[in-house]
C-alpha cells in the first residue's frame, strides 16, 4: 500500500496516521487529496457512502483529529431537529480552534440566523481562512427534517461565502437523497467494504498479549468460516469474535491440545460457534448470559432464547380460543358457513377463486377479524354448550389481552392472531 | 442577455424606473454567475455607485434566498438588517406587511436628500417564496415596484420553468413579465472550449514559466482521443457546467509537486470515480445470504411482472420443490404480493444444494432481510404500523435486474451455484 504523502502535513503525522487506518490507505489518501492545503478551497459539499461499519465514521474522525484540521462533528440521530443540529454546529465551532471549552449558549431557530452566526463565529476564531469542516454522520435523518436543509447545507460554502466543506456521511446512496426540485449535486465517494482478507488483518490487530497471533488469525480464519456467509459487519464480527475466544482457548488451558492442534480446536468450538448464530448474533440472549454459559460449561442444548418459550400450558378455553383465532384469520369468511354449520350448501367456486386458489393463505399472513366472528367460531368447535357467563367472557378479555401482548412467546407454528382493535 | 439584464439595471439606478424580472434557467446553467457579472459592471460604473442599495436575500453576500428565508416575517427581518435600518425601526408595531415595506421605503427617502434611492431585490430560489403564506411579500415588493414611488427592481432567479404558474392572480398581474431564459445551448465543440479555459491558468498567474507549460499541456489535453471520450460521455450525460467543474477539480487534485501537470490517465480516473454506479458498489458489499435473498427477489419480480412481495414469500420460495406450478404460472398484474414468495424462492435454492452451509435458520434469514431493509434497497409499500406483522408487509425491490447481474458478476468469491440460479430464468419449468 502507498504511503500516505503530502506536502502540507508532515510526514510523521502522516505515518502515524497510517497506522491508525489499516486497509483504507487509498481512500485516507484521496481524502488528503481532496482537501489540500489547510487554506484552499475544496469542495464545496462531498457525501461519502459505504455499507455498515466500513469505517467511514472512524476514518474520518482519525483524519480530522490526528491532522487536527478545525471540524465540527454532528450525529443527525443525536441531534434530531434542525434546531439541535444547527445550535450543536454553533457551540462545537466556539470551541474549535481555541481548544479551550469556553462555550455561551447559543440560540439558532433558522436558517437565516445560522448563517448569520455562523459568520460571526467565525470571524470570532483565529482561523486565518483554514477550510472549516462540518461533518454531519447518518446523514439520512436529514431528509427527515425541515426540506430546506439539505440543500442548504449543500451549498452553505455558498450561502456563506466562507472557507467552509460539509461531509456528509450515510448508508444510504446518494439517489435516494436528491430532492425533488434538484440541488448543488456533493462530490461522491465510496468506502467500498472489506474483503475477507482486509477482515481477517483488522479482526488480528485485536489478539489479546498472552497467545500469539498465529494462534489469534488460526481462530479469526475458523470464525470468518462460520460467519462471512451471513454477515460481513465488521462491528458484529468484532463483538462476536470477543465473546467466543475464551471458549476456543479452552482446549490448550486445559492442556488438552497445544496452539498447532487445529483439528482438535475445530471440533470443539465448531458446534459452540454455530450455537451463537442462532443466539448471540440474533440478540436472542445477552452477551453476559452466553458469557455465564460458557463459564459453566453448560451443553449448548440448554440455552433458550427469547423465542424458546413457546410451551405453556393455557386453561381449556383459552386453547379453543386459540384455534378459534387461528381459524378466522386463515380461512376466508365466505368459508366459515361450509365449515361450521350443519347444513350448508354447495359452494359454487367463482372464477376469482380459480384464480388465486393456489397462492396459499399462509404466504399473505393473518387478518384481521372482528371479534364477534372469533366468538362464533368459538362456539361451533367448542363441543359442549358453552354458556356466554362471565367467566367466559372475563377469560375471553384476559387472554385476548394476554395474547394480543405477548404474542412473540406464543410462536406456536408461527402464526399469529390479529385482531380489531375493539372498545369496551 | 448580458446586456439586456444590464440595460435593465441601469434603467432603475440611473433613471429612477422600476422594473422586475426573472430569471429561469434549470440548475448550473449560470443563472447566479449572470448577475454577479452584471451587478460588477454596475458597480463599476461611476453614477451608480452611490446610488444603487442593494438587498440581497439570500446567503451570499447576501442574497435573499428561499433556502434562508423561510417565511415572509423572517424574510422581512433580513431585508430590514440588509437595509441597515434596524435603529429606525425599533420597536415600531406594525398593522401589515404592506405597512412594515412603505414605512422601510419612506426611511431611505428620508435619509437620502431629496431624490428617493433606488433599492435593488434579488431574490433567489424563487420558488421557494412562492409556497410563503399568500405570497405577501411577493404581492408586496411587486406592488411597490408598479406603483413608482421608489425606483424598485425585483429580479428573481429559479429553475422551475412553470413559475408563472405559481404566482397569484394579483401578483402575477403586477409582475412586469418580463423573463430571462437560460439554457445550456452549446455545442461539444464549444464544451471543449470551455474545457479549455476553465483549465487554463490565467495570464496574472506569477509563475509565467509554469503556467506557459501548464497552458501547453492543456493544449495537447484537449486534443488526446481519451480525453476527448472523457468529455463526450459527459457531455452526453449532462450539458451542465458544473458536472465539468466536478471532473476537473478531482482530476487536478491529483497534482502534487511529483506530478505536476494534468494527464490523461487522471482524467480518465476522475470519470471512472465520478460515474460509477453506487447501487452496484453497495451491491458488491453484501454477504452470500443477502445476495441470495436479493437473487429470490428478482426471480419473483420476473415472474410476478414486478409485483410486491413480502418476507416469508421469498423464504418459502427456496425450499419448494424445483418443479413447482404455482411459481410458473403468470398472475394477473394487478393482484398484491406479500413477501412469502421470495422466501418460498430462497428455500427452493436450498434444497437444491446439498450444501449444509446454506442451510439457515428462518430468523437468521431475517435479520439479513432487515439489513437489506436499512440500506434502502428494498423498501415497504407503507408504512409499517402496529397490525401488519414485519414478515408479512409488502415490499418492493429497489434494483433493477440487469443492475444485479451487473453486480454478481464483479462480486468477489461469488459461489458459483448462486451465480448459475441467479442467470437461471424459470421459464423451462
Amino acid at each position: 500500500m502507498p504511503n500516505l504523502a503530502h506536502p502540507a502535513y508532515p510526514s510523521a503525522e502522516l505515518l502515524h496516521l497510517e497506522s491508525l487506518v489499516p486497509c483504507r490507505e487509498s481512500q485516507v489518501s484521496m481524502l488528503l487529496s481532496i482537501f489540500g492545503e489547510r487554506q484552499h478551497f475544496s469542495f464545496p459539499s462531498i457525501f461519502i457512502y459505504g455499507h455498515t461499519s466500513s469505517g467511514k465514521t472512524y476514518v474520518m474522525q482519525t483524519l480530522l483529529t490526528t491532522l487536527q484540521l478545525p471540524h465540527v462533528f454532528v450525529n443527525c440521530v443525536e441531534h434530531f431537529t434542525s434546531r439541535l443540529l444547527l445550535e450543536e454546529i454553533l457551540i462545537q465551532l466556539q470551541s474549535c480552534s481555541s481548544g479551550t471549552e469556553q462555550t455561551s449558549p447559543v440560540h439558532c431557530d433558522t436558517l437565516n440566523d445560522f448563517v448569520r452566526l455562523f459568520k460571526q463565529t467565525l470571524a470570532s476564531q483565529e482561523l486565518q481562512d483554514q477550510t472549516v469542516y462540518i461533518v454531519l454522520d447518518r446523514a439520512e435523518q436529514l431528509r427527515e427534517m425541515e426540506a430546506n436543509i439539505l440543500p442548504a447545507f449543500l451549498r452553505l460554502q455558498e450561502l456563506t461565502d466562507r472557507n467552509v466543506t460539509v461531509i456528509l456521511l450515510s448508508e444510504i446512496v446518494w439517489e435516494l437523497f436528491r430532492p425533488s426540485i434538484g440541488c448543488f449535486e456533493p462530490f461522491t465517494m465510496y468506502f467500498p467494504d472489506y474483503s475477507i482478507g482486509h477482515l481477517q488483518k483488522i479482526l488480528s490487530q485485536n489478539h489479546p498479549p498472552e497467545y500469539s497471533a498465529d494462534f489469534y488469525a488460526a481462530y479469526i480464519n475458523i470464525l470468518l468460516g462460520v460467519f462471512y456467509m451471513v454477515c460481513r459487519d465488521l462491528k458484529e464480527l468484532r463483538h462476536l469474535a470477543a465473546l467466543n475466544f475464551s471458549k476456543y482457548c479452552e482446549p490448550v488451558v486445559r492442556g488438552e491440545a497445544n496452539e498447532r492442534d487445529t483439528r482438535k480446536l475445530w471440533k470443539n468450538i465448531e458446534p459452540h460457534l454455530k450455537k451463537a448464530m442462532q443466539t448471540v448474533y440474533l440478540r436472542e440472549i445477552s452477551s453476559s448470559q452466553w458469557e455465564r454459559l460458557q463459564r459453566d460449561g453448560g451443553e449448548p442444548g440448554q440455552l433458550k432464547g427469547l423465542s424458546a418459550h413457546t410451551h405453556m400450558e393455557l386453561p381449556y378455553y383459552s386453547k379453543f380460543l386459540l384455534i378459534a383465532a387461528y381459524l378466522a384469520s386463515y380461512n376466508p369468511v365466505r368459508t366459515d358457513k361450509r365449515f361450521f354449520l350443519k347444513h350448508h350448501g354447495k359452494i359454487r367456486k367463482t372464477n376469482f377463486m380459480k384464480k388465486h386458489e393456489k397462492t396459499s393463505n399462509h404466504l399473505l399472513g393473518p387478518k384481521p377479524f372482528p371479534l364477534d366472528r372469533l366468538l362464533a367460531i368459538l362456539y361451533s368447535i367448542v363441543d359442549n354448550r358453552v354458556a356466554p357467563t362471565a367467566n367466559i367472557f372475563s377469560q375471553v378479555l384476559m387472554n385476548l389481552v394476554l395474547m394480543y401482548c405477548l404474542p412473540h412467546l406464543l410462536e406456536m407454528e408461527s402464526r399469529q392472531p390479529q385482531m380489531q382493535t375493539f372498545t369496551l | 442577455r448580458h446586456s439586456h439584464l444590464l440595460e435593465l439595471l441601469k434603467r432603475t439606478t440611473v433613471h429612477g424606473e422600476s422594473n422586475s424580472a426573472l430569471i429561469i434557467g434549470p440548475r448550473g446553467s449560470g443563472k447566479t454567475a449572470l448577475l454577479n457579472h452584471v451587478l460588477e459592471d454596475l458597480r463599476e460604473m461611476n453614477q451608480v455607485r452611490e446610488n444603487l442599495l442593494e438587498v440581497h436575500l439570500n446567503g451570499k453576500n447576501p442574497f435573499l434566498s428561499g433556502l434562508l428565508q423561510t417565511n415572509d416575517k423572517v424574510a422581512l427581518k433580513e431585508i430590514t438588517r440588509q437595509l441597515q435600518l434596524e435603529n429606525v425601526v425599533g420597536d415600531k408595531v406594525f398593522g401589515s406587511f404592506a405597512e412594515n415595506l412603505a414605512f422601510l421605503l419612506e426611511a431611505l427617502r428620508r435619509g437620502n436628500r431629496t431624490s428617493s434611492c433606488p433599492v435593488l431585490f434579488v431574490l433567489d430560489e424563487f420558488d421557494l417564496f412562492v409556497h410563503h403564506k399568500n405570497q405577501s411579500l411577493l404581492y408586496n415588493l411587486f406592488d411597490i415596484s408598479q406603483s413608482a414611488q421608489t425606483p424598485v427592481t425585483v429580479i428573481g432567479l429559479t429553475c422551475r420553468q412553470d413559475i408563472l404558474e405559481l404566482l397569484e392572480k394579483r401578483v402575477k398581474s403586477r409582475f412586469s413579465h418580463r423573463q430571462i431564459y437560460l439554457m445550456n445551448s452549446f455545442d461539444f465543440k464549444e464544451y471543449i472550449k470551455i474545457f479549455k479555459k476553465q483549465l487554463s491558468l490565467p495570464a496574472e498567474f506569477p509563475d509565467e514559466a509554469f503556467a506557459q507549460k501548464w497552458n501547453n499541456n492543456v493544449q495537447h489535453l484537449s486534443e488526446d482521443k481519451t480525453v476527448r471520450d472523457v468529455l463526450q460521455k459527459l457531455f452526453q450525460h449532462t450539458k451542465d457546467l458544473r458536472s465539468l467543474h466536478l471532473l476537473l477539480m478531482l482530476a487536478v487534485s491529483a497534482v502534487t509537486t511529483h506530478h505536476p501537470l494534468p494527464t490523461a490517465a487522471d482524467l480518465q480516473e476522475a470519470s471512472r470515480q465520478h460515474s460509477s454506479d453506487s447501487r452496484a458498489n453497495i451491491v458488491h458489499g453484501l454477504s452470500v445470504l443477502e445476495i441470495c435473498l436479493i437473487i429470490a427477489m428478482k426471480h419473483l419480480n420476473e415472474v410476478y411482472d414486478g409485483e410486491p412481495f413480502n418476507f416469508q414469500m421469498v423464504y418459502n420460495g427456496e425450499s419448494n420443490a424445483r418443479a413447482s406450478q404455482t411459481l410458473h404460472r403468470s398472475l394477473p398484474s394487478n393482484y398484491p404480493f406479500s413477501l412469502p414468495p421470495t422466501v418460498t424462492e430462497f428455500q427452493k435454492f436450498i434444497q437444491r444444494k446439498a450444501h449444509s452451509m446454506y442451510n439457515f435458520e428462518k430468523p437468521v434469514v431475517m435479520k439479513a432481510f432487515e439489513h437489506l431493509l436499512q440500506l434502502e434497497l428494498v423498501k415497504p409499500l407503507e408504512r409499517p404500523s402496529a397490525r401488519a406483522q414485519r414478515e408479512y408487509l409488502l415490499m418492493k425491490l429497489l434494483l433493477d435486474s440487469s443492475q444485479i447481474m451487473e453486480a454478481l458478476q464483479v462480486y468477489p468469491n461469488c459461489p458459483t451455484d448462486v451465480k448459475q440460479w441467479a442467470a437461471s430464468s424459470l421459464s423451462w419449468l
